[in-house]
C-alpha cells in the first residue's frame, strides 16, 4: 500500500517536473525566435543585403572561401587592395565567422537547399544571436539557477548593444564572437562548478572558436587568469579550479597558435602573458596545498618561510628578465589597440589611425543608456545579488561585469562585451526580486488563510496573483520543477546537481527564514513596477531594432510629405565602377569605402579599412590634402585611375569627406610633415566658406567635392555644414568628372592621362589614320 | 579633321559600283524567274532595321518553280534576326496571308559571297508565265553603325545605314523602287542613285528598271538616331513549375547602350539640368511587358535590390517599368535580375492524353531590344517524364538536370539557346512533360519521416543511461 503511494507520489512528480522542463524548454525556444526575428527589422524596412564596411568584406572572403576552397583561402594573397602591396587574407583575418557562414552555406547546399552565399551570410549574425542567448541562458543557470537564466537569456535577445552589431545583414566577427565568448565562460564555470576534465576539453575548444573568431578573445584569456587569481588570493583554491584552468591555458595556447592571424603571437606577445604568469601560480598554489596536507602545520610553517625567501628571489630575477625583453620591444610588446584599452589617452597621442574611428572613441553617458538602457539599473543589483551567497561562479560574473564596465567605457566599441554580463546580473537581478517578492506575497497570503504550505506551492500561489506576474512565477516553479528532475534521476549528469541543488535548497531555506517578509501591498506594487520596468526595456529595445541599429548605411531613406524617398547612391557608383571600367583599373578612396568598392565593384583599391599600413593610408591623405597637380602626381605614381569622393552637401548626407577630411590631414601629416592641420583651420575652426584658409580652398579634397556645385543652385550652400562655399568657380585641369550619382553623394574622377609628352606621337597617328580607313573601304566590295 | 575623314569616305562609296556578273552559273536559274516589280520599305526609326520587301515574281521559264531565291549580302545575312516571308492569296477583300517556310541554302558559288534564301511553294508552285506577290520582312539588328563611333555628352548620335540602292536578287528586276524612312528629318547625307528623292522623313531611291541579276549600288545614309539603342548581351531565363501551384520566372540580364559610344566627361548636373540637350542618345528607363496576374515581383542585381522600379498591374497585362541603377550613356553596361511568380493556372494546360504542356512566351519582355543570346531553361518538377519542347523557329535545344530544394533526383530542365532575338520572335513556346501528383509528396513524406526519426533518437536517448558506474 505505501509503496504504491509513493510510487504515485514520484509518478506526479516526474510529471510535473517533465511539464516544468517542457516550458522552459518552450521559453527558450520562443527566446530563439525573439532573439531571430527582431533582428529581421533590416530585412523587412530595407532588404536583404549586407551592411556597411566591414561585413562587405567578410561577404567577399565569404565568396571566395566557396568559391576556391578552404586551401585556396588560407593561401589566398588578394590584388585588389592596398595595391601595390597587395593583403595575404588568410594570414591576416580572423577566419571564425566566414568558416561558420561557409559550412553553414555548404550544408544547406549538400541538402539542395539552394540559398546564395549572400543570404546565408546575412542570416549568420541573427542564428547567432539566438544561440548566444541559448548559451547566456546556461551561464546564468550555472550561477543562479534556471529562473534567472531564462531571464537573462529574455534580456541578452534584445539588448541594443548586441542588436547593433547582429542584425541581419551586419555580418562581422562580433555576431559570432559574443556566443563564443558567452559558451566559452559558460563552459568556464560549469568546469568550475562540476571539476570535470569533458567540460574543461570543451571550454579550450570553445576559446579555439573565440580566437577564430575575433581579437576580443584576449578578453577571455586575461579575464579567466585574474578570476583564477582572484580565487587563490581569496583562499578558493580547489581541485576544480585547477582543471577549469590548466587544461585551458596548455589546450587553449596551443589551439590558438594553430589560428594564422594569432600564430606564435599567442606565446610572445605581452596580451598572453597574465595567463602564463597566474598558470605559474595556480602550479605553486597546488603544490603549497598538497605540502599542507602532508605536513604539521609547525612543519608546513618552516618549508613555507624556506621556500618564499628561495621563491621570491627566482621570481624577482624572472620578472626582471621578463621586464627587459618586453621593454626592448616599442610598445612594450602590446598591440596599439590593447594599450588604448590600458591607457585610454593612448590612441589620440600616438595613432590617429585609430582614434579617427568613431567606434573606438570612448562613449558618452547616453549611449550606455542607449545600448543597455534599463539593465544599467539592474546591474548594481545583480552584483549584490552575487554576493549573497558569493560561490566561485558569481565571483567571476562580478569580475566580468567589472572589467568589462571599465573597457566599455574606454572604447564604444566594446559596450558589447559588456552587454551580456549586464544581462546576466539584471536577470540575476530580476530573478531574485522576484523570488523575494512573490515568497512574500506567498507567506501573507498563506498567513490570511492560516493554511501552511509547502515550498512546492509556489506555482499555484504565483498563478493565482496577478496576469503580469505569471510569466516569472512560472520561471519560479520551473526553477523548483528542474531541481525535482535531479531528484528523480540520479544519472552521470544529475549527480552532482543533486548535491548542489540541495545545497542551495538548504541555503534558500536559511536565507527564507532570516529575510523579512515585506507586506502584501508593498509586494504587489513592487511586481507591478518591475513588470512595467520591463515593459519599458522591451519597448526600448524594439525601437532601438527597428529605427536605430538597423539601417544598412549604404541605402540611406528619409521620410517627406511625399513618401519615402532612397538614396542608393553608394550602389548606384559601385555598380558604375565595375561594369563601366577595366578590370585593371585602381580607384583611390578614403580608406572607409576600400571594403565596398572591392566587394561590390570588384576592383583594386590604394586602401582599406583594415588600416594595416599607416604610411599607405597618410600617403592617401596627403594626396586629398595636397593641391591638384602635387595630388596628380602621387595618384600616378600609384597608378590610380579614378579618385572617388563622398560628398553629402547636395542632400545633406553629415558623415561624408569633406568632414572626414582634417583626419586624412592629421593622418597624413603624421607621415608627411609638410601637411600641417594648422593649414586646414582659420583659427582653429574647420570651415569651408569664403574664411577657409587657402590650403583648405585647393586640397583636392574641396575641389573634388565642390566642383560644379555653385551651378546647381546658384548659391553653393552646403546642406551638412550649413554654409556658402569659399571657392565657387574653379576648373579642373588634371582631373575631369566621369561619373556622378543621382544626388551627388558619389563623385567619381578620371584623372587626366599626361598628354604633354606624346603629342607629336598623336599627330601622326591622326595623319595615319585616314589613309588606312581608306583602303579598308576600298577592300570592302559591299561598303 | 573629321569632316575631311568623313567626306573623303564618302567620296569613296559615292562611287557607284555595279557589281554586274554577268555569267550567273546555271544552278542558281535552274528556273527562268524575274521580278517584275519590287519595292522595299526599310524602316529605319529604332535600333531595329525592319525592311518589307514587295515582290512580285514572274516565271519565264518552261518548269513550274518550287522556290524563289532570295539573296542577302553577307553582312545582313550575319546580322539577320529573322526573315519572314508570306503570299497573298484569293481576292482583293478576301486576301488572307499564308506563312511560307524560309531557309538558308549552300552560296558558296554565289558573286562576292551573297548569301541565298530559299522560299518554299511546295504547295501551289509557280506555274509557267504566272505570277505571284511575295510579301517579305527582314530584321536586322546591329547594322546601324553610330558614326562618329564616339560621342560626347552633348552631342547627339548620328548613324550609318549601309545598303543597296538596287535589290540584290540572283533574278532580273525589272522595275524597283526603295523607301527609307529616317526616324527624323536629320539627314546628314546620303548617297545619291538618281533618280534619288528626299522627302520629309523619306529617302526614295528609283525607280529603276531592268538591273542586272546581283546588281548591287552601295548606298550610305546617315542620319539622326537617339532612339535607345538597348542591346541585352545575354538573357538567361529559368522558369521552374512548381505543381504547387506557381510559376517562378527569373530573368538575368546583361544590358548595353550598344548605340555610339560615351567619351570624356558624364556631368550630373548637364545630365539632370539640360535633358533636351544633353545625353539624347542615353536611356534611363525600360518598359517590360510581364504576363498577367504576376505576383512577388522583384528586380535586383549582385549588390541587392534596386529601388527603381514601377509595377502596373491590370487584368488582361502587367508593365513593370525599371530604372538602371545609373543612365546608360553609350558603351555603357549593366546587369540586373527580374524575377516574378505567376499562378500555375496561368500557363500550364493539362492535355486530353493526361500530359501537360506549359505556354510561354520566348523573346525578351522588354520592347525594342535585341537580345544577342538568348537561353531559356524550364525546370520541371522533380519525377517528370518525356519532356519535349516546340517552337516556331529553329533553336538549339538539349536537356539537363538541375538541384533544387531538397532534390534527390533532380528535376529534368529543358534549355533552349537562340541567339539575336528580337520583339518578333516573342511567340509563345510549349513544353510538353508527363507527371504524376505522387512525386508532389515524397519531399513533405520525406522531411516528416527525418523529423519523426530524430524525436524518436531523442526519446531513445533520453530512456537509456550510459553511465559506467550507477549512482549510489
Amino acid at each position: 500500500m505505501e509503496v504504491s503511494e509513493d510510487q504515485k507520489k514520484a509518478a506526479s512528480k516526474s510529471l510535473q517536473s517533465a511539464f516544468g522542463s517542457a516550458i522552459c524548454f518552450l521559453t527558450l525556444l520562443l527566446i530563439g525566435v525573439l532573439a531571430f526575428s527582431i533582428r529581421l527589422f533590416s530585412v523587412i524596412k530595407y532588404e536583404s543585403v549586407i551592411h556597411e564596411f566591414d561585413p562587405y568584406f567578410n561577404y567577399r572572403v565569404t565568396q571566395f572561401l566557396i568559391k576556391n576552397g578552404i586551401y585556396d583561402f588560407w593561401n589566398w594573397f588578394d590584388d585588389r587592395t592596398w595595391y601595390p602591396l597587395g593583403r595575404v587574407i588568410g594570414g591576416t583575418v580572423y577566419p571564425g565567422l566566414t568558416l561558420t557562414a561557409g559550412s553553414l552555406w555548404w550544408f544547406l547546399n549538400s541538402l539542395n537547399i539552394p540559398l546564395s552565399v549572400e543570404t546565408v551570410c546575412v542570416f549568420t549574425a541573427p542564428i547567432f544571436s539566438a544561440n548566444a542567448s541559448w548559451a547566456t541562458y546556461l551561464m546564468t543557470k550555472e550561477v543562479k539557477g534556471t529562473g534567472a537564466g531564462l531571464a537573462a537569456a529574455t534580456f541578452l535577445a534584445m539588448v541594443p548593444s548586441y542588436i547593433s552589431r547582429s542584425v541581419a545583414g551586419s555580418y562581422d566577427n562580433e555576431a559570432v564572437a559574443i556566443f563564443a565568448l558567452i559558451f566559452t565562460f559558460y563552459l568556464y564555470i560549469k568546469t568550475l562548478n562540476t571539476g570535470s576534465l569533458f567540460y574543461a576539453t570543451l571550454n579550450a575548444l570553445s576559446y579555439f572558436y573565440m580566437v577564430c573568431s575575433w581579437g576580443g578573445y584576449t578578453f577571455i584569456i586575461n579575464l579567466i587568469p585574474m578570476h583564477v587569481l582572484l580565487c587563490i588570493a581569496t583562499g578558493r583554491y580547489s581541485s576544480r579550479l585547477y582543471v577549469a584552468y590548466a587544461p585551458l591555458v596548455i589546450l587553449g595556447t596551443l589551439l590558438a597558435a594553430l589560428v594564422p592571424v594569432v600564430g606564435f603571437n599567442a606565446v610572445l606577445t605581452s596580451e598572453h602573458f597574465a595567463s602564463f604568469l597566474v598558470f605559474i601560480i595556480i602550479h605553486v598554489a597546488a603544490l603549497v596545498s598538497y605540502v599542507k596536507g602532508i605536513l604539521t602545520p609547525q612543519k608546513f610553517k618552516v618549508a613555507m618561510t624556506l621556500v618564499v625567501t628561495i621563491g621570491m628571489a627566482v621570481c624577482v630575477t624572472a620578472v626582471a628578465v621578463l621586464v627587459a625583453a618586453v621593454a626592448a620591444s616599442p610598445t612594450k610588446g602590446w598591440s596599439g589597440r590593447s594599450l588604448s584599452l590600458l591607457d585610454p589617452t593612448y590612441a589620440s597621442k600616438y595613432i590617429p589611425i585609430i582614434a579617427s574611428v568613431s567606434e573606438h572613441q570612448p562613449p558618452t553617458w547616453p549611449s550606455y543608456f542607449m545600448d543597455i538602457n534599463v539593465l544599467a539599473f539592474l546591474v548594481p543589483a545583480g552584483i549584490i545579488a552575487c554576493f549573497l551567497p558569493l560561490s566561485d561562479a558569481s565571483s567571476f560574473m562580478i569580475l566580468y561585469i567589472v572589467t568589462s564596465a571599465y573597457f566599455s567605457g574606454v572604447m564604444v566599441r566594446l559596450m558589447l562585451v559588456l552587454a551580456p554580463a549586464a544581462c546576466i546580473m539584471s536577470g540575476i537581478a530580476i530573478s531574485e526580486i522576484f523570488h523575494v517578492l512573490t515568497r512574500s506575497i506567498k507567506f501573507e497570503k498563506n498567513k490570511s488563510s492560516g493554511n501552511p504550505s509547502s515550498a512546492g506551492d509556489i506555482t499555484t500561489v504565483g498563478n493565482s496573483i496577478t496576469q503580469s506576474n505569471k510569466r516569472k512565477s512560472e520561471k519560479q516553479s520551473e526553477d523548483h520543477n528542474l531541481k525535482e528532475i535531479s531528484y528523480q534521476r540520479p544519472s552521470k549528469k544529475s549527480k552532482r546537481k543533486e548535491k548542489e541543488n540541495s545545497e542551495t535548497v538548504l541555503r534558500r531555506f536559511k536565507k527564507e527564514k532570516r529575510l523579512l517578509v515585506l507586506p502584501l501591498e508593498v509586494s504587489i506594487i513592487s511586481v507591478v513596477l518591475i513588470v512595467l520596468l520591463g515593459g519599458f526595456y522591451v519597448r526600448h529595445c524594439v525601437w532601438a531594432a527597428a529605427e536605430a541599429y538597423s539601417a544598412p548605411s549604404i541605402v540611406l531613406t528619409s521620410r517627406s510629405q511625399d513618401g519615402m524617398h532612397v538614396f542608393d547612391d553608394f550602389r548606384e557608383a559601385y555598380s558604375w565602377l565595375s561594369h563601366n571600367t577595366d578590370n585593371e583599373d585602381k580607384i583611390a578612396s578614403w580608406w572607409d569605402y576600400g571594403y565596398q568598392t572591392t566587394a561590390m565593384a570588384n576592383r583594386t583599391v590604394i586602401v582599406d579599412n583594415n588600416t594595416w599600413n599607416n604610411t599607405h593610408i597618410a600617403t592617401v591623405g596627403t594626396a586629398m590634402s595636397s593641391p591638384e597637380k602635387e595630388a596628380w602626381t602621387i595618384f600616378q605614381s600609384l597608378d590610380v585611375k579614378y579618385v572617388l569622393v563622398v560628398f553629402g552637401g547636395l542632400i545633406g548626407y553629415p558623415s561624408d569627406d569633406i568632414n572626414k577630411f582634417l583626419w586624412m590631414v592629421r593622418i597624413g601629416g603624421g607621415v608627411f610633415p609638410h601637411i600641417k592641420e594648422a593649414d586646414y583651420l582659420r583659427d582653429g575652426q574647420y570651415r569651408i566658406d569664403s574664411q577657409a584658409t587657402p590650403t583648405m580652398l585647393n586640397s583636392l579634397m574641396y575641389k573634388l567635392s565642390y566642383y560644379r556645385f555653385i551651378e546647381t543652385d546658384g548659391k553653393g550652400i552646403d546642406r551638412v555644414r550649413g554654409t556658402e562655399i569659399g571657392k565657387k568657380y574653379f576648373k579642373l585641369t588634371h582631373f575631369e568628372e566621369v561619373f556622378t550619382t543621382h544626388h551627388w553623394m558619389v563623385r567619381i574622377y578620371k584623372l587626366k592621362s599626361p598628354k604633354n609628352r606624346i603629342r607629336g606621337k598623336l599627330k601622326k597617328a591622326k595623319s595615319t589614320n585616314p589613309t588606312g580607313n581608306g583602303r579598308k573601304t576600298r577592300v570592302n566590295p559591299w561598303h | 579633321m573629321a569632316l575631311f575623314l568623313l567626306l573623303d569616305r564618302l567620296s569613296v562609296l559615292v562611287v557607284v559600283i555595279i557589281f554586274a556578273i554577268l555569267f550567273v552559273s546555271p544552278s542558281f536559274s535552274s528556273t527562268d524567274i524575274r521580278i517584275l516589280k519590287a519595292e522595299r520599305r526599310i524602316d529605319l526609326t529604332s535600333s531595329i532595321v525592319r525592311a518589307f520587301h514587295t515582290l512580285q515574281v514572274e516565271n519565264i521559264g518552261d518548269s513550274h518553280a518550287s522556290e524563289i531565291l532570295l539573296a542577302f549580302p553577307p553582312d545582313q545575312a550575319k546580322h539577320m534576326a529573322d526573315l519572314q516571308a508570306s503570299t497573298s492569296q484569293g481576292k482583293k477583300k478576301k486576301k488572307n496571308y499564308i506563312h511560307l517556310d524560309v531557309n538558308p541554302i549552300d552560296s558558296s558559288q554565289t558573286p562576292n559571297g551573297a548569301k541565298l534564301f530559299s522560299v518554299s511553294l511546295n504547295h501551289n508552285p509557280l506555274k509557267t508565265g504566272e505570277t505571284k506577290t511575295l510579301e517579305l520582312l527582314v530584321i536586322l539588328t546591329h547594322v546601324l553603325e553610330p558614326f562618329p563611333a564616339e560621342i560626347s555628352q552633348s552631342e547627339s548620335q548620328l548613324v550609318h545605314y549601309r545598303d543597296s540602292a538596287i535589290l540584290l536578287s540572283p533574278y532580273p528586276v525589272k522595275e524597283q523602287m526603295t523607301y527609307i524612312k529616317t526616324p527624323s528629318k536629320k539627314v546628314e547625307s546620303y548617297s545619291m542613285v538618281n533618280p534619288t528623292n528626299r522627302v520629309g522623313e523619306e529617302l526614295r531611291y528609283g525607280s529603276y528598271a531592268d538591273s542586272a541579276p546581283y546588281s548591287y549600288t552601295p548606298i550610305i545614309v546617315h542620319f539622326e538616331n537617339n532612339h535607345p539603342f538597348a542591346v541585352i548581351e545575354e538573357l538567361v531565363r529559368v522558369i521552374e513549375i512548381s505543381h504547387w501551384g506557381n510559376i517562378q520566372v527569373k530573368e538575368q540580364y546583361r544590358l548595353l547602350h550598344g548605340g555610339a559610344r560615351h567619351k570624356g566627361v558624364f556631368s550630373r548636373l548637364d545630365y539632370q539640368s539640360r535633358q533636351s540637350s544633353s545625353g539624347v542618345s542615353s536611356f534611363k528607363t525600360l518598359l517590360a511587358k510581364l504576363p498577367p496576374r504576376v505576383h512577388s515581383v522583384y528586380y535586383r542585381d549582385d549588390i541587392g535590390n534596386i529601388s527603381s522600379s514601377h509595377l502596373r498591374l491590370d487584368s488582361k497585362k502587367s508593365e513593370l517599368q525599371i530604372e538602371p541603377r545609373y543612365p546608360l550613356l553609350g558603351g555603357w553596361k549593366t546587369s540586373f535580375v527580374i524575377g516574378y511568380s505567376l499562378p500555375l493556372e496561368s500557363s500550364l494546360f493539362e492535355m486530353s492524353d493526361g500530359r501537360h504542356c506549359l505556354k510561354f512566351n520566348f523573346g525578351s519582355p522588354f520592347l525594342e531590344t535585341v537580345v544577342d543570346k538568348l537561353t531559356i531553361k524550364v525546370v520541371l518538377p522533380e519525377g517528370s517524364k518525356e519532356p519535349t519542347a516546340s517552337v516556331s523557329f529553329p533553336v538549339e535545344q538539349h536537356h539537363e538536370t538541375s538541384f533544387s530544394y531538397l532534390d534527390i533526383v533532380g528535376r529534368p530542365t529543358v534549355v533552349l539557346k537562340k541567339e539575336n532575338v528580337v520583339p518578333e520572335n516573342n511567340t509563345p513556346f510549349q513544353v510538353y512533360y508527363s507527371f504524376s501528383p505522387f512525386f508532389m509528396f515524397v519531399e513533405p513524406l520525406m522531411l516528416v519521416s527525418v523529423f519523426l526519426l530524430f524525436f524518436i533518437t531523442v526519446i531513445a536517448y533520453l530512456h537509456t543511461d550510459l553511465s559506467i558506474r550507477k549512482a549510489a
